[in-house]
């Protein structure tokens, strides 16, 4: 089975939150409450439990390339954030339990039979996706519409998007696709489109996203973290440290022996 | 388009993706404008303005598609000597008559011939029906060289004059430069090998000269060249999913399906009345008594015979104006007895629900159907006046009736779409419990009713009694068969019950029956065509196979205009439809819209008659001079050319005419209805504009009881600029309350810089204006709640189509939340009349309302009503 993924170009996102609801039908997830948040037109603040696809409305003091508008210094991005499926998963590297696993499409899939809540994976995750629901303790997230690919069906959320913003594929095709477009704007002289997390020479700290974006703006204007590091990509980092505090406590205390040893001696 | 017909809007983006510019008109910056390559900020209600500018630039520029104008539109023709342009009255044209309040419209005609317009009203003026003989139109009326001062070039490039970019920038507050842009960019995407398109909503024609937004448009689209091509066109994005259907087949009033007129009971007194006052001798309209004896017979069957006229009589005859807001107000009156609410919830959808639930109470009956029991259907126990205890429900003396309706995945039927293309959609469950179709309630309602009056012998029961009923029904509810309803739709001879293939073979003898002309074919060769899901990788690119488009599956209409005078197609790059003279006949990638075989030669003889009258260089064959009208001589209330008046509350003086308003909308003085001042209301110094939001639908019925909707806007709010934030103090996400003399609603605030402050005016009347949008889909029921926006909106309208203006109006902001006062207008203007001169909205000479609109003159308040 070919790697699949989602490549989500957000210069056609038109933040019809489509998604959002095709996802939460699909999976009938409960709401997330009723609060209005005063944030543009974002009244689900972040992916979560319940949310597993998510619209940003970014209202920029800055203007948008190729696009005219009495406003001057304004533009309004738009952006469906999902799961990223990471080459690297930080949720499933850190769950104990074998709930996480990698499926055969290449994406990462919580077993909600399996998983005790633990929650390991939550800080696992460098982009904050996956979490907890509040009463059923579980640990959920975006499963790349698993029981759909298993039918050969397109993902809820990417059969719903009207101007193709989310496409759903082989992640090899996809990214050729990406590829494409990011010349294609760039010839247009949309010169900031630049793919995020494309592949691991793009984002080391995950080895590549297979649920990756077009962005024309810095990560942090939309919210994603700038340099993601999965935490257990550390972990030799951590062992060597650990290893270097070791040797460096033991060589202290043997230090120390031998400085009270000399003492003792005078 | 974006923010309520995402759907639609990936067409947009394809064709963006292709290279073509998209161009966003708005006050706001919506999700539209996130996508465009222009976005211009305008004031609500000033569009005229803006579109009247791109006429003048089009003309002033001679940037018009010169062999389409003078061929294909009513440009050269030459007008009655009579008329008078707002240019020379200050804001009316000729023909205003003050004792009626309205305009006679004898001077706008072409040198003194009558022509009769396209579609209704076609005898609605000065009250006497007209025949419409002799309607063609001889040669000498012309000036094909534009140049006569009284052709129709010539007084529209007059009219538009002062419309300049200075003048845009003064009305509209788009800057001069953005203007130019726009402008440009228009015309460099129009003419022989490219076309340009326009799209509209309601941003448009919700105003008290709505009608005329949309002409403007028509006349920018004629004068480039962009109607009856590919790519060209002017789409109003119906605000449902087959609103452009409940118009075809219609739920109007004024209309009987295929815009045939309603029977007016005062002249049109039998059927040859009716066929003399509303056909038209030359043009496609002189078929219509084959369309009108055919719906008689797919009405009343075997009883309708030419010995009865078909039945004609049995038809309803309108005696006034029954439109909502009319109806609305003889309901306050107590004039209505009951109330069918289908699919809809006026208390909170439409304008002014004090008005709307005043109504309601007087009411005998009211029968609701919608997905859940909503504010409209319980108007009797909770709504403001109820809550604060002006009104207690003891009182009302309405008998409610909820129905639980059926969605439309639970539910075979059509959507026609703005492309008038009908798509058929399958039941795909069933219904829950009690909730059943439209379909259902209405042909079990018709039998219980045929059988109550089955034994009757009263000659004024045989409408009901006659009426064919005879639909099959399937499965455990009786559900009538929709395809049978298609059928009759279709048209059928009536001999052996085949269904037509076309309206081309309905005749006026009896033979045919057919429920609505122009779907004629929708269920050609006995096959649910609108059914038809042929991929588009499989067919054309004008994809025929895909569902089905009146009239004739025609995807574009008057594409007889896609070639030029001789019949070849004006570019090979938008080529669409062309004369193919080896074969003697008009061919294409779509089905021509025009006589088949008539050369691009022909010219009628002298006395011609009917379609005879078409010549071969008349792509607009509705028409009864076959030209796309510039200059419309008929089918206006209010004038032959769009002219920017202000809406009835605006926070300036109107900065081109001293007619301040559209002087022949429709008013309703009443106690319950107080208008501002006309401008410059102390009270109400900002622009309000209402719209919707992708989150919901409407007045909320679909959407606010569905958490997963629900909690994407779960407030009401109101938009706000940083600028008019700080000058009233308000906080973004804390409470807001908008005020107008109908009512007052609290809202959270969202201050954001998508709904800019513009800058209006000349000189030192330059000034700041503030706009606050409010969407509109909240009310005091569902999972969110809100108060609804339409609280705060008058009964003003069109003349023509008798819309409410809810797109521009004027209004105040202040912190916080509302007081607990009276906060609607139970029993008279919640404001004490502001004080100060009274700024007239009409010049001297058009003080005077309409009478027959809605019974109540302007400036003449009901006795005892007197405020």
């Amino acid at each position: 089975m070919n790697a699949k993924g989602f490549f989500t170009d957000t210069t056609v996102c038109i933040g019809c939150k489509a998604c959002e609801v095709a996802c939460k039908e699909w999976n009938q997830l409960p709401d997330d409450g009723m609060f209005f948040t005063g944030m543009s037109y974002d009244n689900t603040v972040d992916l979560g439990a319940s949310t597993w696809r998510h619209v940003e409305f970014v209202e920029r003091p800055v203007p948008l390339a190729g696009q005219e508008t009495a406003q001057g210094n304004f533009s309004w991005l738009l952006m469906s954030d999902v799961c990223k499926h990471c080459q690297r998963a930080g949720c499933l590297e850190n769950c104990p339990t074998g709930a996480i696993v990698r499926t055969e499409f290449d994406s990462v899939y919580v077993q909600p039979d399996v998983c005790n809540g633990c929650g390991y994976c939550i800080v696992g995750c460098p982009f904050g996706v996956i979490d907890r629901r509040e009463g059923d303790g579980r640990a959920w997230k975006c499963t790349l519409c698993y029981d759909r690919l298993k039918d050969d069906m397109t993902p809820a959320c990417a059969k719903a998007c009207p101007t193709e913003s989310i496409q759903f594929g082989d992640l090899d095709e996809l990214k050729d696709r990406a590829r494409t477009r990011v010349d294609q704007l760039h010839q247009r002289g949309m010169s900031e489109a630049y793919l995020y997390g494309v592949d691991a020479d793009n984002q080391p700290g995950t080895e590549g996203l297979n649920a990756f974006f077009l962005l024309v703006d810095r990560p942090e204007v939309y919210n994603l973290p700038p340099d993601p590091v999965v935490p257990t990509k550390k972990v030799g980092q951590a062992w060597l440290s650990m290893a270097a505090a070791v040797l460096g406590m033991a060589l202290a205390a043997a230090g120390a022996v031998v400085s009270s040893a000399g003492r003792r001696r005078q | 388009m974006a923010e309520c017909h995402p759907v639609g809007f990936q067409w947009v983006m394809e064709a963006k993706l292709r290279g073509a510019t998209i161009i966003h008109v708005d006050p706001r910056f919506t999700r539209t404008s996130a996508m465009a390559d222009i976005h211009v900020p305008i004031r609500a209600g000033s569009d005229i303005a803006f579109l009247g500018g791109i006429v003048n630039y089009i003309i002033q520029n001679e940037r018009y598609f010169k062999d389409y104008v003078i061929h294909y539109t009513n440009a050269p023709a030459i007008v009655s000597e009579e008329f008078q342009d707002t240019e020379d009255l200050d804001g009316l044209f000729s023909g205003w008559n003050e004792e009626k309040g309205q305009y006679d419209i004898e001077s706008w005609q072409y040198g003194g011939v009558d022509v009769a317009p396209a579609t209704e009203e076609r005898e609605m003026f000065s009250g006497e029906p007209k025949s419409e003989r002799g309607t063609q139109i001889a040669a000498e009326h012309f000036d094909h060289t534009l140049q006569d001062p009284r052709c129709v070039f010539q007084i529209v490039k007059r009219h538009y004059a002062r419309y300049t970019p200075e003048m845009v920038e003064e009305v509209c507050g788009v800057p001069k430069e953005l203007f130019l842009r726009v402008a440009r960019a228009l015309c460099d995407n129009s003419g022989p090998e490219r076309t340009s398109a326009f799209c509209y909503a309601v941003g448009w024609t919700q105003h008290s000269i709505g009608v005329q937004y949309i002409r403007t448009a028509a006349i920018v689209q004629l004068l480039l060249g962009n109607i009856g091509r590919p790519g060209g066109g002017i789409l109003a994005l119906r605000g449902h999913a087959s609103i452009q259907g409940s118009t075809d087949v219609p739920t109007l009033y004024n209309l009987l399906p295929g815009y045939l007129s309603m029977p007016k009971a005062s002249y049109d007194t039998s059927l040859r009345k009716y066929l003399e006052h509303n056909s038209s001798a030359a043009g496609w309209w002189s078929e219509m008594p084959k369309y009108v004896v055919s719906l008689l017979k797919a009405w009343y069957g075997k009883a309708a015979t030419k010995a009865n006229d078909f039945c004609y009589d049995y038809l309803p005859h309108l005696t006034g104006d029954h439109s909502h807001m009319v109806t609305v107000a003889d309901m306050a009156d107590g004039a209505v007895k009951g109330y069918f609410v289908m699919g809809e919830n006026p208390t909170v959808g439409s304008m002014h629900g004090a008005l709307h639930r005043k109504g309601l109470r007087q009411l005998d009956w009211l029968v609701v159907r919608d997905f859940a029991v909503t504010e409209t259907a319980d108007f009797w126990r909770d709504a403001p006046e109820i809550a604060r205890g002006e009104i207690r429900p003891e009182d009302i003396k309405t008998e409610v009736f909820f129905f639980p309706a059926a969605a439309h995945t639970e539910k075979d039927g059509t959507f026609t779409n703005t492309q008038r293309m009908l798509q058929w959609h399958h039941k795909a469950v069933e219904a829950p419990g009690d909730c059943r179709s439209e379909l259902w309630f209405m042909y079990h309602l018709g039998a219980r009713l045929k059988d109550l009056y089955r034994d009757s012998t009263d000659p004024k029961d045989r409408p009901i009694l006659d009426l064919t009923w005879g639909y099959p029904t399937m499965g455990e509810h009786q559900e009538p068969d929709a395809e049978a309803v298609l059928k009759e739709i279709n048209g059928y001879t009536v001999a052996d019950g085949k269904p037509v293939g076309t309206f081309r073979e309905l005749e006026d003898d009896g033979s045919t029956a057919c429920g609505c002309w122009i779907y004629s074919g929708c269920y050609k060769d006995g096959v649910n065509q609108p059914a038809r899901r042929k991929p588009g990788s499989e067919q054309t690119w004008v994809a025929r196979e895909w569902g089905w488009a009146w009239p004739s599956n025609r995807r574009i209409l008057y594409n007889r205009a896609s070639a030029d005078p001789e019949g070849k197609p004006w570019s090979e790059r938008k080529k669409y439809v062309w004369w193919d003279g080896a074969k003697g006949q008009w061919t294409g990638f779509d089905e021509p819209d025009f006589i088949l075989d008539r050369p691009p030669s022909y010219r009628p003889e002298e006395g011609a008659q009917g379609t005879a009258t078409i010549s071969g260089d008349d792509p607009f064959i509705m028409q009864a001079d076959g030209k796309g009208w510039l200059f419309a001589p008929n089918g206006l209330r209010d004038g032959p050319l769009p002219t920017h008046y202000e809406p009835q509350e605006s926070i300036c003086k109107n900065p081109l005419y001293g007619q301040q308003c559209n002087p022949a909308r429709m008013e309703w003085d009443r106690k319950e209805n107080p208008y501002h001042k006309a401008w410059g209301d102390p009270r109400f110094p900002y622009v309000i504009t209402t719209y919707r939001l992708t989150e919901h639908h409407t007045a909320g019925g679909m959407t606010r009881w569905l958490s997963w909707l629900a909690e994407l806007q779960p407030e009401m709010f109101c938009e706000v600029s940083p600028q008019l934030a700080a000058e009233k103090g308000l906080t973004n996400g804390d409470w807001g309350t908008i005020s107008t003399a109908r009512g007052e609603i609290e809202c959270r605030v969202l201050v954001t810089e998508r709904i800019p402050p513009l800058t209006v005016g000349r000189g030192r009347n330059r000034r700041t204006v503030h706009q606050i949008g409010l969407p509109y889909h909240w009310g005091s029921k569902g999972l969110v709640r809100g108060d609804a926006a339409n609280e705060l909106i008058s009964f003003v309208a069109d003349p023509n189509v008798s819309i409410q203006e809810s797109k521009a109006l004027t209004g105040n902001i202040e912190p916080g939340r509302r007081s607990r006062q009276r906060r609607v207008v139970t029993t008279g203007p919640l404001q004490p009349k502001a004080g100060g001169r009274e700024n007239p909205r009409d010049l001297p000479q058009a003080r005077r309302r309409r009478e027959d609109s809605h019974g109540v003159k302007a400036g003449e308040a009901k006795e005892g009503e007197q405020t």
